[in-house]
């Protein structure tokens, strides 16, 4: 009699590696297409019928880890399929980050990245308080400076422009070439279609991390996880800072007019609502980590996302509490606490989870691409 | 836990579709409500798990159906299917009320999509549920838990009291302890008998020990054994069952969908002996589908193969289990432990057999055998392209049709022909009142949804006169 066990070559069993495991789930699941409705990555895996790695990592990037399809499953563990859709495309999606790092070396980052994102952080805040500190007269440091130009008594502002714009340059150059190589691996070919625009849509909206309308699961089956909202804060709460510091480099370079600015003004009033997005939405996203089902998470690798969280959170911190001290005496330390923070998440932006926002944005444009074809 | 001590309005046995449309039902119409389902909390809900979408009646396309889909073609199809078996004025019944079903469903929680991917041919008539079955049923289980309706996992009824056609109490067993259970009114939704392997062997013989079944081990027919040996009327044939070919490869239990091929009309199906055995394109496959399960369980050892060639291999839905392939009809036989003259001589005759043609799988083509028995009608192709791949095959059973009769309150039928006091079924338990035999995609649900809902709402009705 023919052993059947043997003449199966691919086991329905988990696999090891961590690719290996995605590409036995996304083969049971094009099996089966119950969760087609949930999200972009079950139609996008049924338009293949074999998963490559660059397949495998285009639907990692692609998932938003909402968790429906998990508690959907009637192959979810215990059963013996062991299907866990949302752990094995989270493992997959680290492991693309350090595999796209630029430049090379700097690979090892994710790893043990709430390590590397710490040790980056406290060695900017450490750099400029003892920068600050040495280059300053004490008097200078620790006084009560007001009106325009306040801030640049501590450091000038040629200097902060430098330091700022080379660290921000930097980082856009290793996220170019990080996604240059995200690229590359998921459209070999790249002669498909590209929507920018319905990507723009779907990541402005988060249109996947809803549960194909039912909402996401997060803590248990029942639909009641608000990360949604807890991302929407803190993604336009980043973008509103970003764009009071646009503002505020226009206001200096077009007109002359130097921070601090009144209560009122734009750059503050952007960065005071986005800075409180920035503290509601991080501390939500945190909880919601705490909360989520084990069975789900990724925890290997929780540091990566604590790491980031953290950094969010103590640069909208340190912003708004410089806000509120400005005039006293300890702006000096407040404006070197917040300048760490902030150069620290600017120089770490291509090795902690801040890319996951750019290479899913490439995920959701290349599918919105063959949506259309 | 609950209360035990305490008298509940309806007790219900099951934890389905039809198990929760009843509890719904009940608890809406003002009864209280105690659900003892029989599995773990993640195995819950019996087949429910493994379905995708029901199938209704309703005039007019709606977000997600394409097209109506009248009473009368349903009623026609659901002839058809049954070959005339069927029981009309419940089976009418129910496709009248399946019409309220879908907004009634909607309004329990559960989500509809379009027709999954692949499953076109359903897009008109069959409702998808959102995330499948088991979202399905978790929506239910949230409503019924807010409702106030009291669920207990792991309970395994082991008997039932029953004088004169009156139900009285149940025994369960749960955390190891015996309880005795007491209700106003008895719904029945535990499903068939599939995976009671002892119990089909009294029908099938041996052959029952090479019967994959597709779904949950915990349909084991207790309940309905207890009903039966309890003077409750039986209905439909018990060698009659959803039986469909799935990959011999599967588990013996709770396969579900992922295991099921597509690929027979693109091919030609050999027993263990490498011989043809059944027209592979007498119809289309939605319509063919469910023979398989039968057909192969006539063969020899309850194996076969379904054999194809490489113009092939992308044209059928993937499945859970690579084919296993050869780049010669001799090296595929050995592969698969069958004979290589005999599997070398099928292939050849029926490729000598083969009249030229124009393939297309999306109607009944001209591509067909002469002089070949059995023939191969539609979509015969020469196998003749390497490499060659094969499916071996079994029987997957999915439910039973052996059931309790009912009357259009979903009331149980004694045996003396008088309907029950309190007592009442739905779900696969009762499918063989309208499904004498055959199938039609989705009609399980729409069973245990319509049934499960008049179920509630009566025995609810009946406990408070």
């Amino acid at each position: 009699m023919l052993d059947l066990t043997q003449a199966a070559n691919k086991s329905p069993l988990p696999a090891s590696g961590n690719l290996a495991e995605a590409e036995r789930l996304m083969t049971i699941c094009n099996a089966c297409r119950y969760c087609e409705g949930l999200c972009a990555v079950f139609p996008a895996m049924e338009m293949r019928r074999a998963f490559t790695p660059g397949d495998l990592n285009y639907l990692a990037n692609l998932c938003h880890s909402c968790g429906a399809c998990y508690y959907d499953c009637q192959f979810a563990t215990p059963h013996e399929f062991a299907v866990n859709v949302p752990q094995a495309l989270a493992a997959v999606r680290v492991d693309s980050y350090a595999a796209y790092t630029w430049p090379r070396f700097l690979s090892g980052t994710f790893q043990r990245n709430g390590l590397t994102i710490s040790l980056a952080a406290a060695l900017s805040v450490a750099g400029f308080m003892i920068a600050f500190m040495a280059l300053n007269d004490p008097a200078v440091m620790f006084g009560t400076h007001v009106g325009q130009g306040a801030f640049y008594k501590i450091m000038p502002h040629g200097a902060m422009v430098a330091i700022f714009g080379a660290a921000f340059l930097y980082s856009l150059l290793a996220l170019a070439m990080g996604f240059r190589l995200f690229w590359k691996d998921v459209s070999p070919n790249s002669t498909g279609a590209v929507s920018f625009w319905d990507a723009i849509k779907d990541a402005g909206r988060l249109r996947y991390l809803d549960g194909g309308g039912v909402g996401c699961m997060n803590e248990s089956d029942k639909p009641r996880d608000r990360r949604r909202l807890y991302h929407h804060l803190t993604f336009y709460g980043f973008w509103l800072c970003f764009a009071s510091t646009t503002v505020a480099t226009i206001y200096a370079y077009g007109f002359g007019w130097h921070a601090p600015y009144r209560i009122t003004d734009l750059p503050v009033v952007l960065g005071t609502v986005g800075g409180i997005g920035l503290i509601i939405g991080p501390i939500g996203l945190m909880l919601a980590k705490r909360q989520r089902d084990p069975a789900m998470a990724d925890t290997s690798r929780a540091g990566m996302d604590v790491g980031f969280i953290v950094m969010l959170l103590l640069t909208s911190l340190t912003g708004l509490l410089l806000l509120v001290l400005r005039a006293t005496p300890a702006m000096g330390t407040l404006l070197a606490l917040h300048l760490g923070f902030v150069f620290g998440f600017f120089i770490t932006m291509p090795y902690s989870k801040f890319v996951h926002g750019i290479y899913r944005f490439g995920a959701l444009v290349k599918y919105a691409g063959e949506r259309h074809d | 836990m609950p209360d035990f001590t305490r008298r509940f309005d309806v007790l219900i046995i099951g934890g389905g579709n039809a198990a929760l449309c009843a509890a719904i039902s009940a608890r809406r119409t003002g009864a209280s409500v105690l659900v003892l389902e029989g599995a773990p909390k993640f195995y819950r809900g019996g087949n429910t798990r493994h379905t995708r979408n029901m199938r209704c009646a309703h005039d007019t396309a709606t977000q997600h159906l394409t097209g109506p889909y009248t009473e009368d073609e349903f009623w026609n199809d659901l002839k058809l299917v049954t070959q005339g078996h069927t029981d009309e004025e419940l089976a009418r019944f129910m496709i009248a009320q399946s019409k309220e079903m879908l907004g009634w469903i909607g309004e329990q929680g559960v989500r509809f999509q379009p027709s999954l991917g692949g499953t076109l041919s359903l897009g008109r008539t069959n409702s998808f549920f959102l995330g499948g079955g088991r979202a399905m049923l978790n929506a239910l289980y949230l409503t019924a838990e807010a409702l106030g309706v009291e669920v207990v996992y792991d309970a395994e009824v082991i008997g039932l009291d029953i004088g004169d056609g009156v139900f009285l109490s149940a025994q369960a067993r749960i955390d190891g302890q015996a309880v005795t259970v007491r209700a106003g009114a008895l719904i029945a939704a535990a499903g068939g008998f599939e995976a009671n392997i002892e119990w089909l062997k009294q029908y099938w013989g041996a052959a029952a020990d090479n019967f994959l079944i597709r779904g949950t081990p915990y349909n084991r027919g207790t309940i309905l054994r207890m009903l039966l040996d309890h003077g409750v009327q039986e209905v439909g044939d018990p060698t009659q069952c959803h039986a469909v070919a799935i990959d011999a490869r599967s588990p013996r239990f709770d396969g579900g969908i992922i295991t099921r091929l597509d690929c027979v009309v693109f091919g030609v199906v050999l027993n263990k002996h490498a011989e043809r055995f059944y027209d592979e394109g007498e119809d289309f496959w939605p319509k063919r589908y469910a023979i398989w399960g039968r057909l192969i369980a006539g063969q020899p050892d309850q194996i076969a193969y379904i054999v194809f060639d490489a113009k092939s291999l992308n044209a059928f839905m993937p499945s859970l289990y690579p084919p296993i392939t050869a780049p010669t009809v001799r090296e595929l036989a050995s592969k698969l432990e069958l004979d290589p003259d005999r599997m070398d001589a099928t292939i050849l005759s029926f490729n000598s057999a083969v009249i030229p043609g124009s393939f297309d799988h999306t109607i009944l083509d001209d591509c067909r055998t002469e002089g070949l028995t059995p023939p191969k009608t539609h979509w015969a192709r020469p196998l003749d392209t390497p490499p060659y791949y094969a499916y071996p095959v079994r029987p997957g059973i999915t439910f039973t049709y052996l059931g309790t009769r009912v009357n259009r309150d979903a009331r149980m039928i004694m045996s003396n022909g008088r309907p029950s006091a309190n007592m009442f079924a739905a779900g696969e338990i009762m499918a063989g009142n309208v499904l004498g035999r055959g199938y039609a995609a989705g009609i399980g649900m729409t069973i245990g949804s319509v049934f499960g809902r008049v179920a509630g709402r009566t025995a609810a009705m009946t406990v408070r006169n």
